[in-house]
């Protein structure tokens, strides 16, 4: 069977699952609806969340970024999972046991205000929206790449599958169909690594593999490759950090404290039956979610060796690097490389004109590799990679059976498909339960309700299909800011409203919207006004990172402080909470009497 | 609060203070203050301030949230605050 049929054949079977999922899963209440009726154990529980937090950003494009960034990277790896380890310990257990059916909603009964719940749902709807953006685009790539439609067929296509198990099933739909999704992802993931490990150092665990000998060699693969890259004027892969030790602080920082405000991962947390399967599950998810995370920095070592040693021959003889016959003939390279040419994230330029390809570090500062280039009549390096096919291409850089490519388009498809649902069922319950009951309508009938919470589904899906076909050029910058929102807003105002038994309504508002308000500032001036090309206002905070060198991306976590440091001032000087506020509060610390989730507003 | 929940919110916070501590000692410490330091040392072909960053750090903070999870079902039942 050729590529392209195994690849239909694949990726059209799991298609037929989730909708199979969606035919069994229909969900006919608002707490079957919100919630999957709360009965979710805790390793179904785990095992959905963690689909829905493993994007296409985590799938594609995380272990590419590793691979370029090397030491700096593991912010990413680090901040997207110690994030559960405050969500176990602070968040998730606490909401469950409070049993309401949205983030805003435990905000607006806390801090005894409309108010209050108002501002964390245009968080959460900000937050979720940019991020959906993302997910949309990366079903629109994974279709284009690997199925050979255009990339508006393919959200089309993405928008009808979510459509069917969202809006039918709900919660409930969503769940089941994330367990499938989640299977098919890991093994997408992982089967590539394992060959490839294999093939490098003879280890079939990948996360061994990275601290094993090269085949054949008593020389580490890690200790091999920093001593390439630095020969072609790269930063030493397992030293170079991001930006500086403290930019990397923040940044692992902010990640971690926005992944563990992030309304569609916490909401997963209503879905289990007690507080102590909230506790077991986050611990589940995690197990789920690190099974791809610590596969992925051996994918990004593994495939920076494989690539530099593609294209300079030298590297697997331990010969002269910059001898004229180690670079690699653009005549021979291989196939994987004319194919994804064709995309355009792979670009090859002889810039010295001798018909083969160099690549290295052309900025570099190692003078012992700029005079060497120099005397080997480098013109500058002449092939730049995408970070993306570090995953997507890994399997025919490897040279894997077409079932391998197959599962790998099936497997980025499913971490898009089930983190757009996730966010999709976050958006509209915030309309549905915290707009349309909670504001709007609250003598609205469950019936109308849940009818209320397709019609918003509905509509969320056109929207996120609109922005993945017309992405407002600002897609990459998104998602750093749906985490600094997360991190700068909700996740101090959760925390506060069960840690603090005396912080008021005042000084949660102001806390939320001056954590905003400063996050927004600082990465506008570097991004535009809501990323418009041309209004940036970087003179006016003094150039790039004027705080202390910390990049917008990284600066969430600053937000957060500031939204501790206001609430906690105004706070003293505004009146206390009600006494039955108080009581709210611990009766939400202690586990006894949590029952079902239900959605009434107090 | 009355007394028995006073000290069982203080048990509580004493657990997650400790549990925060490793969190913190194993990321923003091995894995990012002093990884320099550590990568002095060796495990199998990693050094060991890049292992934390890249792998170490993962595998303890799964541990920790089960710790935390075993820890906190003692704590209920020592204080009869358990899901019934």
């Amino acid at each position: 069977m050729d590529l392209q049929t195994t690849i239909y054949l694949v990726v059209g079977l799991s298609f037929a699952l989730y909708i199979g999922i969606a035919i069994w899963a229909r969900a006919g209440s608002t707490s079957e609806f919100y919630v999957a009726g709360g009965g979710v154990g805790p390793r179904i529980n785990g095992m959905a969340t963690a689909a829905d937090w493993m994007s296409a950003a985590s799938f594609i494009s995380m272990a590419g970024l590793i691979s370029n960034m090397g030491y700096g990277g593991g912010l990413f790896l680090m901040g997207w999972t110690g994030g559960y380890v405050l969500l176990a310990l602070l968040l998730a257990p606490y909401l469950r046991k409070f049993g309401k059916f949205t983030v805003p909603q435990f905000i607006g009964d806390r801090f005894y205000s409309q108010t209050a719940s108002t501002v964390a749902v245009v968080c959460l709807l900000v937050a979720s929206l940019t991020y959906i953006i993302g997910q949309m685009t990366g079903v629109g790539v994974a279709f284009s790449r690997f199925l050979g439609v255009s990339s508006e067929t393919g959200i089309y296509v993405g928008m009808a599958i979510v459509f069917t198990y969202a809006v039918f099933g709900g919660m409930k739909g969503i769940t089941y169909t994330q367990v499938a999704q989640y299977v098919v992802l890991i093994f997408a993931y992982t089967i590539p690594a394992i060959f490839i490990s294999m093939h490098l150092t003879g280890n079939p665990i990948p996360q061994l593999g990275l601290g094993s000998n090269m085949t054949g060699t008593d020389i580490s693969l890690l200790q091999k490759l920093d001593q390439v890259v630095v020969e072609l004027g790269f930063g030493q892969y397992t030293t170079t950090t991001a930006g500086s030790t403290l930019n990397m602080f923040v940044y692992t920082m902010s990640l971690m404290i926005g992944t563990a405000g992030l309304p569609h991962v916490i909401m997963r947390f209503f879905t289990v039956p007690s507080v102590a399967a909230a506790r077991s599950s986050a611990g589940w998810a995690l197990v789920f979610i690190a099974i791809l995370y610590t596969t992925a920095p051996a994918v990004a070592g593994m495939a920076k060796y494989n690539l530099i040693a593609t294209v300079n021959t030298a590297v697997a003889t331990n010969g002269d690097l910059y001898a004229p016959e180690s670079s690699l003939e653009v005549a021979k390279q291989p196939d994987w490389m004319n194919r994804w040419e064709k995309t355009g994230l792979l670009k090859f330029e002889d810039k010295n004109g001798d018909g083969r390809i160099q690549y290295y570090n052309d900025k570099s500062k190692n003078p012992e590799a700029v005079a060497k280039a120099e005397a080997a009549g480098w013109k500058g390096n002449e092939l730049t990679v995408n970070a993306d096919i570090i995953v997507l291409a890994n399997p025919e850089i490897a040279l894997l059976p077409n079932w391998v490519i197959a599962l790998v388009a099936a497997g980025g498809l499913a971490a898009a498909l089930s983190t757009a649902a996730g966010l999709l069922l976050a958006i509209s319950s915030a309309i549905s339960h915290d707009l349309v009951k909670g504001v709007f309508k609250p003598n609205i009938s469950e019936k109308g309700e849940l009818m209320a919470g397709k019609i918003a589904m509905t509509v969320s899906i056109v929207v996120a299909g609109y922005l993945g076909l017309n992405p407002p050029g600002f897609a990459a910058g998104t998602v750093a800011l749906a985490f600094g929102i997360a991190a700068s807003s909700l996740f101090p105002a959760i925390m506060m409203g069960i840690f603090s038994k005396k912080m008021n309504k005042e000084g949660a508002i102001a806390g939320m919207l001056s954590g905003l308000f400063i996050t927004l500032f600082y990465v506008f001036a570097h991004k535009g006004i809501f990323f418009i090309k041309g209004t940036e206002y970087l003179d006016l905070i003094g150039g790039a990172n004027p705080f202390f060198g910390i990049t917008p991306e990284a600066f969430g976590a600053i937000g957060a402080l500031v939204n501790f440091g206001v609430a906690f001032l105004v706070d003293r000087f505004t009146k206390e909470p009600p006494e039955h506020i108080q009581h709210l509060v611990e009766s939400v610390r202690t586990p006894r009497g949590s029952k079902a989730v239900d959605g009434r507003h107090a | 609060m009355d007394k028995s929940g006073e000290a069982y919110w203080k048990a509580t916070l004493g657990l997650l203070t400790k549990i925060l501590v490793v969190w913190f000692l194993v990321s923003f410490g091995a894995g990012i203050l002093f990884a320099d330091m550590l990568n002095g040392i060796h495990l199998g072909g990693y050094p060991l301030g890049f292992w934390f960053a890249h792998q170490g750090s993962m595998y303890i903070f799964v541990a920790l949230i089960f710790f935390y999870a075993k820890k906190m079902g003692e704590i209920d039942r020592k204080f009869d605050v358990h899901e019934e």
